[in-house]
């Protein structure tokens, strides 16, 4: 039973739309023959459906690549620019995801939280001193970890809009309440999906644990974990999930620093909202 | 191995008092093993003639590659003559395109519909199979291997490199090696320069000590200034490659539609002026000539 819903699911997801800015962008950057590459790729970085899509491109089997491919910019080189934009294209002629659904989940502050959660994770992995390459899939990591919430409010809004309220009205965890009432998580959810479209391992393990408190060896999930927490603390936009958690000892080892000892180190993060915000209002 | 170019001409067919010594033709070169095996790099119009000659042979085995479905690297599909012919076997190869997920049959039968052709493709005589290549997975005829690779073009666009009787030809088909797409103080430039550099080692080695290189080599460096982007190389850019990957002998194809003869002879000339060291052999592809390697 639930494997014939997941597979509905993922079949449904094929026509999922994209954010409304994005979607506006793509189809005005694409109109215009002297659009530079690199406006293109920043709209589609910044959406999670596009970034998706062309993940999923890229790391079809088809490519056959030696190693998965997490970001859009290297996609651009694997792939070409046009076909790139071609497949944004593609994702706009399907429509964009409205402002309100029937699960009351405010699609502009999922984006937001998404967003800022992706510019934090960045954030979070430069302190560490990552490589480059892996600070950018932080921040893809960052955008994609609650995909799985914004199909729920498209495909099951009826469900996902009792797990809202539950969340809210009693203050428990989303991902408990989404089990409740849809009978899969919003990470598992993603993990399907992220699976499915052969992203990296790394990726779907962040995905899939982003709110486990179990130490783990993937750097990825504990920038993502704690750029969630710092997110909501900050309260910049909002992803249905009314709790914050505490940073675990495995992540506050890693970053050497408590929660609220992070949000204070990492200072005034207004230029991180402001520029999601660049992303969203329409 | 021998090969032959039947077309070389870029973008449109060319024909003329002024194209007649290169040719104006649109893509395609005939390869042939040591034991006689056919192998046919792109359709374009050139492979109107190519079928002329084959008809003495009948029936046939041909193998073609399609780099990429614009319309000058498949325009001629419909009119390779053994198509239409029982007993002929003609397996078509391509890539699946990441926007429509077709695969290369669409090439031929997007083309045989009622308003734009008279015979539909049900009405073809000839074995017809198609087959999807996948980048760096080889595809074995004869004594022949021939491994794809995705090259930068604004399609999907397949380099084959095709090993055979101890000898190797590489054909990128249209081609512009990727640039940074950011400008030197962005933030992302190094990182994506990184990814540029990384992409072009890929496609060196793909190439590495080939004793036949074809390029697209569309542009000038003056004209190139105004066409970055459009998905092809320049003069510069494909000597830059052969000398990288060691290549013996560099062709330079995909002539430029409004090119004449004499305007690709001066360029040519200026070429051998400005690399007379180069350990590679320069060449213009031309029409109708037997290549042996």
């Amino acid at each position: 039973m639930l494997n014939s819903k997941n597979e509905k699911l993922i079949t449904l997801v094929e026509k999922m739309p994209a954010f409304p800015k994005s979607v506006q962008q793509v189809m005005q950057l694409t109109s215009d023959i002297n659009a530079s590459a690199k406006d293109i790729v920043r709209v589609i970085e910044c959406d999670p459906v596009m970034t998706v899509k062309v993940l999923k491109a890229i790391n079809s089997s088809f490519y056959g690549l030696p190693q998965k491919i997490t970001s859009v910019q290297r996609a651009v080189v694997h792939i070409g620019m046009n076909t790139i934009k071609n497949i944004a294209l593609g994702v706009a002629a399907m429509g964009m995801l409205k402002a309100t659904n029937k699960a009351n989940f405010n699609t502009s502050d999922f984006l937001l939280h998404s967003l800022t959660t992706a510019a934090i994770s960045k954030l979070l992995a430069e302190r560490l001193g990552l490589s480059s390459t892996q600070c950018s899939d932080c921040f893809v990591a960052g955008l994609l970890h609650d995909f799985g919430k914004v199909v729920f409010a498209e495909f099951m809004p009826d469900e996902f809009k009792l797990a809202l309220e539950k969340s809210k009205d009693q203050q428990l965890p989303l991902h408990q309440t989404e089990l409740e009432f849809i009978g899969l998580s919003h990470s598992q959810a993603g993990k399907m999906l992220a699976e499915k479209w052969e992203l990296s391992d790394e990726l779907i393990d962040a995905i899939a644990h982003h709110h486990n408190l179990d130490p783990s060896q993937n750097v990825l999930k504990d920038c993502v974990f704690a750029a969630n927490q710092i997110s909501k603390q900050m309260q910049f936009g909002d992803g249905g999930n009314p709790l914050i958690e505490d940073f675990p000892e495995a992540i506050s080892t890693r970053f050497g620093l408590s929660l609220s000892a992070m949000c204070e180190a990492l200072g005034d993060l207004a230029a991180v909202k402001t520029e999601a915000q660049s992303f969203i209002n329409v | 191995m021998k090969f032959k170019f039947w077309g070389v001409r870029g973008s449109i067919p060319t024909p003329g008092p002024t194209t007649v010594k290169y040719g104006g033709n649109t893509t395609c070169i005939e390869i042939r093993t040591d034991d006689h095996d056919l192998i046919i790099l792109d359709a374009g119009t050139g492979i109107h003639a190519l079928a002329q000659n084959l008809l003495k042979e009948m029936p046939i085995q041909a193998h073609i590659f399609i780099t990429h479905t614009h319309w000058d690297h498949i325009q001629g599909l419909p009119f390779f003559i053994p198509i239409f012919i029982p007993n002929n076997q003609i397996t078509i190869y391509g890539g699946i395109d990441p926007i429509t997920n077709e695969t290369i049959n669409r090439a031929l039968s997007v083309q045989l519909q009622y308003s734009f052709f008279p015979i539909r493709e049900a009405q073809l005589n000839a074995r017809i199979e198609y087959a999807t290549v996948k980048p760096g997975v080889p595809v074995k005829v004869g004594s022949a291997t021939i491994t794809p690779i995705i090259l930068s073009h604004p399609v999907l666009n397949f380099g084959y490199r095709i090993d055979c009787d101890g000898q190797s030809l590489f054909f990128t088909g249209d081609y512009e090696p990727q640039l940074n797409i950011y400008n030197p103080e962005d933030d992302e430039y190094a990182e994506f320069q990184s990814f540029v550099d990384e992409k072009w080692d890929e496609v060196v080695l793909a190439m590495k000590d080939v004793d036949a290189l074809i390029v697209d080599s569309s542009y000038t460096n003056e004209e190139y200034a105004s066409k970055q982007g459009w998905g092809h190389g320049t003069y510069d850019s494909g000597i830059k490659l052969a000398i990288a990957a060691n290549a013996k002998k560099l062709f330079f194809t995909h002539h430029e539609p409004t090119r004449n003869d004499a305007s690709l002879e001066v360029i040519y000339q200026s070429l051998l002026q400005n690399n007379p060291k180069s350990r590679c052999e320069l060449l213009l592809a031309q029409e109708g000539v037997d290549i042996s390697l």
